[in-house]
């Protein structure tokens, strides 16, 4: 067993684990935070996706032991004090989920992608940006929808603060 | 997955080091093709060396139009990077379109062409621009370095630190996706260097990444993708799979190279 630290939603966090453990299982096993999903197990479907570093990963292909001394946001560590993150906050008013099992990794993909490219999105680049997300119910023209208006939001917000 | 023992390299020695104490073992770099096949079962090294703690091992460097970027730098680096899109938009626009946003913060370089997948985007880039692959403990050409599918010049333990190319004059990629896996159908890295016109292309061979000399011939005398309608795409190498057989990707083969050409102006 090896222990495994990380900062997980700006907590110090740590646990042990055998070295073939992947992140995403520590993190809802060992962490308890169960936000984020085991979707297809084969490194396709997104359901997956955190952050590490400020980037998104998909944390089903990533052994916990590679990311130790990390820091991780999950979605748990999205939302403020009872106040959703504008991104969660679209997915919910342009109804960007039915189901609900894809949506983590989605949410968590869109706030990466919004923190690279934000103010500049378009429906093309947004749909490039969900390749790695696969959802089943939706056809995804909600959850690009969402996108597009919480980039709108969080622009709005950048430009206020300015 | 079986068990594994995982071990953080913290230099390319420590590295080399630990990989000639564990024979079974593995390099580890960004992990997006290990982990995965290591998931299925199909892989099952008893140790894992990781090489993405080598600071010496990350970064793009770009010396007038010496290019040298290092073997652990992920291809979202390479995507984004200013100063190499500045001289050279074709090996971004590759870097940029390989798997997705998440694989592309994960992968590396140095583990796209130690694998040497035979649908993979690099080894065409890295054949076309008649790059360089520096190791622990020398350099390689690309033409002498990618020997077939999965397989590469690397002796048992060596490992790859960066690639080096000089920035062609013009270069331009293409690729027909695999719609559900992104790899490449055929992908065709086209450039026009110093030491001539290369044409690499991959997804396609049934042994890896390989040139077309009758590419290259006619575009050195005329850079323009109509100089490729007359020239034959022999099939008898390609692959055939469930996605696509050999005299369809014969014609990707020669659509792809044209889009290429016309993508590199």
């Amino acid at each position: 067993m090896t222990k495994v630290t990380l900062t997980v939603n700006g907590r110090a966090m740590s646990g042990e684990c055998e070295d073939r453990t992947l992140l995403v299982h520590f993190i809802r096993e060992k962490l308890g935070l169960t936000g984020t999903h085991v979707g297809c197990d084969t490194t396709q479907c997104g359901a997956c996706v955190v952050h590490m570093d400020g980037h998104s990963v998909k944390s089903c292909s990533i052994l916990a032991v590679q990311a130790s001394g990390s820091t991780i946001t999950t979605i748990e560590g999205l939302a403020g004090q009872g106040e959703l993150h504008p991104v969660q906050a679209a997915f919910k008013e342009h109804h960007g989920l039915q189901c609900g099992f894809c949506t983590p990794g989605m949410v968590m993909t869109a706030v990466d992608l919004i923190n690279r490219e934000g103010g500049t999105l378009t429906e093309e680049t947004v749909r490039a940006g969900l390749e790695g997300n696969i959802c089943r119910c939706t056809g995804y023209h909600n959850i690009v929808k969402a996108i597009l208006a919480a980039d709108a939001e969080m622009a709005g917000g950048r430009q206020a603060a300015e | 997955m079986y068990a594994t023992s995982y071990h953080r390299a913290s230099s390319v020695e420590d590295a080399v080091k630990l990989k000639s104490a564990n024979e079974e073992g593995k390099y580890l770099s960004g992990g997006m093709t290990l982990i995965a096949t290591m998931k299925q079962r199909l892989a099952a090294p008893s140790d894992l060396i990781d090489l993405r703690h080598i600071p010496t091992l990350r970064g793009i460097s770009v010396d007038g139009r010496k290019v040298t970027i290092g073997a652990a730098t992920p291809h979202a680096d390479v995507a984004a990077s200013r100063e190499l899109a500045a001289i050279c938009p074709a090996i971004c626009k590759l870097a940029g379109h390989i798997g997705d946003p998440h694989v592309r913060h994960m992968g590396t370089i140095g583990g796209s062409i130690a694998n040497n997948d035979p649908a993979a985007d690099y080894p065409a880039g890295l054949l076309g621009l008649g790059a360089t692959i520096v190791t622990d403990r020398r350099s390689i050409s690309a033409d002498d370095f990618f020997t077939g599918l999965f397989e590469t010049a690397l002796d048992e333990g060596e490992m790859v630190t960066s690639v080096t190319f000089d920035a062609p004059e013009k270069a331009g990629y293409a690729k027909f996706n695999n719609p559900a896996s992104r790899f490449a159908m055929t992908g065709v890295f086209v450039a026009k260097t110093a030491g001539g016109v290369r044409v690499a292309v991959t997804g396609a061979g049934s042994s890896g990444v390989f040139r077309h000399q009758g590419f290259e011939q006619m575009l050195a005398s005329n850079w323009s993708p109509d100089a490729l309608a007359n020239v034959a795409v022999d099939a008898s190498n390609l692959m055939s799979d469930m996605h696509a057989n050999a005299e369809y990707r014969a014609n990707l083969v020669k659509v792809m190279a044209k889009r290429a050409v016309a993508s590199a102006g």
